[in-house]
C-alpha cells in the first residue's frame, strides 16, 4: 500500500508526519490508520501528528520508544493500549480505557474521558485535564522502577482506583471555565466504592469533603504525610505545567490519602482444610 | 474460650514397620507437611497432617512405611458422609471459603467412559497405522470458510486468491498441556512442559501468570494468556507466543477470578507476573473492559493490533450453561480459536463450592458449541480447544469425535511428572516439587526425567489415537472430528445421547 501524498504531507525539519484520519470527510479504519502509523515509525518518523481523528480504535498500540503522537479529534477506545514508552497528546476529549494495560509512556487529555482509564497499568502517567468515568485506574500496579501515575484535574465517579496493586491516582476536583479560569469544581471529587480492593499504592483527593462513606472495602482514609506531599510534588507541578494550571489554586484545599488496609485484604476470607 | 476445631478424625494412618526402620530420619526431611518427626526413640507421625502425598513411601530405603486409609473413625451414614461432615466441621471452626485444589473430587460419572468407539468390519477397510500414513497433525487457527479468486486474470493457468489468510502454525499431535502458570506450578514443572511441548510439537499454555524470559525460546510452541490480572502481559509477553488466549474462565472456576497469595510471590514470581514481592496477585472475577460481546471483540481486535496479526488470538470460556450462544458470539467477535474448559477440570486454587459445583460436563460443551457452530456456519473456520478432564487417550480421542479440534490436558502431565493427586496444590507444599515455589522443593523435580516422561506419555497417546484412527478406517485426524457417528452411548441417560448428536449402542 502506497501513502498516498494527498493524506500526508511531510514535514521534514523537525521529523514529523501528519496524517489525515479522515480524507474526504471519511474516517479510514483503524487497521489501516495505525498501520500508516506503524509505517511512519519504520520511515523513521518521531512525531507522527493524526489530524480529524473520528473514533479509531487502539491508537498507538503497542508502540515503543520515543515516538510522539498527537491526536486531534476524538480516539476511540484503548488508545495506547499495551504501549511501551511514547507520548500520546489529546487535543481534546477520549473514549474508554486509554492506557490499557500500558508498560511505559505518557498520555495527555486535554478534556474529559470515558471509563475504565489506565486499566491494568504498570507503568506510565496519564494525566487527564478534566473529568474522568467509572473503574479509572482499576488494578493499576508497581513493578521495580515501574510506578503508574495517574492525575485527573477534574472528577472521577464510582470505583476510582479498584483492586490498586501500586502506583498512584491523584484527583484534583478543579474546573476549567472555557474562558480560560480555573476554579472548584462544583461536584463532589469522586464516586462510591473508592478504592474497593486496594491493596498497595495510593489514590490522593483534594478535598475537604467527608469520604468515609465512599470507601470501598479493604480501603482506609489517612491524613496526608509531608513525605507523600514531597513525592507527589513533581508529578503534580508537571501536571500544572502542561494544563497551565496556577500553583496557587492546589493549595486552596488539602490532600487526603487512600491507602490499603492490607497487603492481604482477603487473607482471612478463606481456608484449606483436608475434606 | 476454647478453640473451635473439632478434633477431626484423621483421613490417612502412617503405618511405619519398626523392624525395617532404620531412623536415618529421610522421612522427616522429605515430609513437606510436617507430618513425619522423629523423637530422639522414633520415627512418629501426626496422622492428621498427613495428605497421602507417598513423598516418605517412595524415599523411605528400608520401604518401612505405609500409608493406610484410616477405617476406624466415624459412624457411618449414606446422606451425610465423610466428606460432608468435614466440610461442616471445617467451616464451623474456621468460618471462610473452602480452598482446594486439582479438579472435581466428587464421583461423577464421567460421560466419556460411557461412550463407545466405532471400528470398521468387512465392508469399510481398516487401516494398519503402523505401515501406511495417518496424520495427527492440526492446523492451528482461524481458516476461511471459502476461497474467492480474482477474476481479473487474462491466463488461464495463473489464478491469484483473492482471500486473505489469517495466520496458522501446524502440530504434530491435536494435544495442549492446559494453562498452569509459574506460581501455581514451579520453575521445573514449567520447564519441563515446555521442553516436552516443543519436542513433540505439541502446544503449551502459559497460564495468567506472565512468561519467564527462560522459557521464551520455547515460545513456538506456547499458548499465552491475557487474563483480567494482566499480569506479565507486555510487548515481549505478547511477542513471544504461538497465540494469545483471552482467559475468560477457568473449568474448575466458572465466574471466579484468580488469587495467589502473596507468600507465593517471590523474587522468580514478582519477576515473572511484574508485581511487587510478597503482594498478593488478584485476578478480578470479569476482566473490566469486557462487559459484552462487543467489548470481548474489542479486546481480541486490540490484541491483533498489538501483535500485528501475526499469531492466532483467542478465548478461553469456561464451559456453562449457555456455552453455546457465547462461542457463536466469541467466534463472531473474530477469534481464531476457542478454549472450552469443562467442570472437571483442574486448578491449583479454587473454592471448593465453585470447583465441586458450578459449569457443565465438558462433553455436553463440546457437543454444544460444534453444534451451535455448525448451525451458524462457523465450525471450520475456528480451532476448537477443549479439555476438563481428559485423563488418558481414550478421552481425547472422544473429546474429538464429539468435535473438538484439540485436546487440553492438564492433571496427565502433572501426574506423569510425579503428581499423586493429593490435592494441596495451593498450599504450596508440594513433596514432589510441582505445586510449590520453595526452592529445596522444586529441587526435587528433575527437568529432563519430567520432560522425558511427558514426552513418552503423548508419544503413547498419539500412537493410540493411530490406532483409533486405523481401526476406524480414517487416514487424519481431522477426518474424526466432529464426527459423531463414530461414536456410541451406554450410559444410563438417553437424554445425553441426544445432546451429544450420539447413537444409542446397538442403533
Amino acid at each position: 500500500m502506497q501513502v498516498n501524498k494527498m493524506e500526508v504531507s511531510t514535514m521534514s525539519e523537525n521529523n514529523a508526519i501528519e496524517i489525515n484520519a479522515a480524507p474526504n470527510n471519511v474516517p479510514i479504519p483503524y487497521k489501516e490508520l495505525n498501520e500508516k502509523i506503524h509505517r511512519g515509525i519504520r520511515d523513521g518518523y518521531k512525531k507522527i501528528i493524526l489530524n480529524a481523528v473520528c473514533g479509531q480504535r487502539f491508537i498507538g498500540a503497542s508502540l515503543q520508544g520515543e515516538i510522539e503522537l498527537i491526536v486531534n479529534g476524538l480516539p476511540g477506545n484503548d488508545l495506547g493500549i499495551f504501549m511501551d514508552g511514547p507520548r500520546i497528546t489529546i487535543n481534546g476529549n477520549c473514549e474508554d480505557q486509554a492506557g490499557n494495560t500500558m508498560n511505559d509512556g505518557t498520555i495527555i487529555i486535554h478534556g474529559d474521558t470515558g471509563d475504565v482509564i489506565g486499566l491494568s497499568a504498570r507503568g506510565g502517567k496519564i494525566y487527564v485535564k478534566k473529568d474522568v468515568g467509572y473503574r479509572v485506574g482499576i488494578h493499576i500496579k508497581e513493578y521495580e522502577q515501574k510506578f503508574p501515575v495517574i492525575i485527573v484535574g477534574g472528577i472521577a465517579r464510582d470505583f476510582l482506583g479498584e483492586y490498586m496493586a501500586g502506583g498512584l491516582i491523584i484527583a484534583l476536583g478543579l474546573k476549567f471555565l472555557s474562558n480560560g479560569t480555573v476554579v472548584e469544581h462544583e461536584q463532589t471529587i469522586c464516586g462510591n466504592e473508592l478504592g474497593t480492593g486496594i491493596h498497595r499504592g495510593k489514590i490522593v483527593l483534594r478535598t475537604e469533603e467527608d469520604l468515609t462513606s465512599k470507601l470501598g472495602v479493604g480501603a482506609k482514609i489517612f491524613k496526608i504525610t509531608e513525605e507523600e506531599l514531597r513525592e507527589i510534588d513533581p508529578y503534580l507541578k508537571e501536571f500544572c505545567k502542561i494544563f497551565n494550571i496556577p500553583n496557587d489554586i492546589i493549595e486552596k484545599k488539602p490532600f487526603k490519602v487512600i491507602k490499603p488496609i492490607s497487603k492481604r485484604p482477603f487473607q482471612s476470607n478463606y481456608c484449606g482444610n483436608l475434606i | 474460650m476454647a478453640s473451635l476445631s473439632h478434633n477431626i478424625p484423621s483421613y490417612f494412618r502412617v503405618n511405619i514397620d519398626r523392624e525395617y526402620c532404620k531412623k536415618c530420619k529421610r522421612c522427616v526431611s522429605h515430609c513437606s507437611y510436617g507430618a513425619l518427626s522423629f523423637n530422639g526413640e522414633k520415627i512418629v507421625s501426626e496422622d492428621i497432617k498427613c495428605v497421602a502425598c507417598q513423598r516418605c513411601v517412595a524415599m523411605c530405603p528400608g520401604k518401612a512405611i505405609q500409608i493406610v486409609e484410616n477405617e476406624s473413625y466415624l459412624p457411618p451414614h449414606g446422606n451425610y458422609d465423610r466428606r460432608i461432615r468435614n466440610i461442616i466441621w471445617s467451616q464451623s471452626g474456621n468460618g471462610g471459603v473452602l480452598l482446594s485444589a486439582t479438579g472435581n473430587d466428587r464421583p461423577i460419572r464421567s460421560i466419556f467412559d460411557d461412550l463407545l468407539l466405532d471400528a470398521c468390519q468387512v465392508t469399510n477397510p481398516a487401516i494398519d497405522p503402523l505401515r501406511e500414513t495417518i496424520e495427527t497433525k492440526i492446523f492451528f487457527g482461524r481458516k476461511p470458510n471459502m476461497l474467492n479468486f480474482a477474476d481479473n486474470s487474462t491466463d488461464s493457468d495463473e489464478i491469484s486468491l483473492k482471500t486473505e489468510f489469517m495466520p496458522n502454525f501446524e502440530i504434530d499431535m491435536p494435544i495442549m498441556v492446559g494453562h498452569m502458570s509459574l506460581g501455581s506450578i514451579s520453575y521445573n514443572a514449567c520447564m519441563a512442559i515446555y521442553q516436552a511441548a516443543k519436542e513433540l510439537n505439541i502446544l503449551a499454555g502459559s497460564g495468567e501468570g506472565g512468561l519467564h524470559p527462560d522459557f521464551y525460546e520455547y515460545s513456538s510452541n506456547i499458548i499465552t494468556e491475557v487474563a483480567s490480572g494482566r499480569f506479565g502481559v507486555d510487548i515481549n509477553y505478547l511477542h513471544n507466543a504461538a497465540g494469545i488466549e483471552i482467559k475468560i474462565g477457568q473449568g474448575a472456576k466458572p465466574g471466579h477470578g484468580g488469587h495467589l497469595p502473596g507468600e507465593k510471590v517471590n523474587s522468580l514470581i514478582s519477576q515473572t507476573r511484574m508485581i511487587p514481592k510478597g503482594s498478593d496477585a488478584l485476578s478480578p472475577y470479569p476482566h473490566h473492559d469486557i462487559y459484552s460481546i462487543e467489548d470481548l471483540a474489542q479486546l481480541i481486535s486490540a490484541l491483533k493490533e498489538a501483535t500485528r496479526y501475526k499469531v492466532p488470538i483467542g478465548v478461553k470460556i469456561a464451559a456453562v450453561h449457555n456455552s453455546a450462544p457465547i462461542a457463536v458470539g466469541i467466534v463472531r467477535g473474530g477469534a481464531d480459536f476457542l478454549t472450552l474448559d469443562g467442570f472437571m477440570g483442574g486448578t491449583g486454587a479454587a473454592p471448593r463450592i465453585i470447583r465441586d459445583h458450578a459449569g457443565i460436563p465438558i462433553e455436553l460443551a463440546i457437543a454444544a458449541v460444534d453444534e451451535r457452530l455448525r448451525q451458524e456456519n462457523l465450525r471450520d473456520e475456528v480451532t476448537l480447544v477443549a479439555g476438563g478432564s481428559i485423563r488418558y487417550s481414550a478421552d481425547l480421542i472422544k473429546a474429538i469425535a464429539l468435535g473438538a479440534d484439540v485436546g487440553m490436558v492438564g492433571m496427565p502431565v502433572l501426574i506423569a511428572m510425579g503428581c499423586r493427586v493429593c490435592q494441596q496444590c495451593f498450599r504450596g507444599l508440594c513433596s514432589w516439587g510441582i505445586a510449590t515455589q520453595q526452592e529445596y522443593l522444586v529441587k526435587r523435580l528433575d527437568i529432563d526425567v519430567a520432560r522425558n516422561r511427558i514426552v513418552n506419555l503423548f508419544h503413547s497417546w498419539n500412537e493410540e489415537l493411530k490406532e483409533v484412527l486405523g481401526a476406524m478406517g480414517i487416514d487424519s485426524v481431522e477426518s474424526l472430528r466432529s464426527n459423531r457417528d463414530r461414536l456410541r452411548y451406554i450410559g444410563p441417560n438417553p437424554k445425553i445421547a441426544e445432546i451429544l448428536g450420539v447413537l444409542h449402542a446397538g442403533q
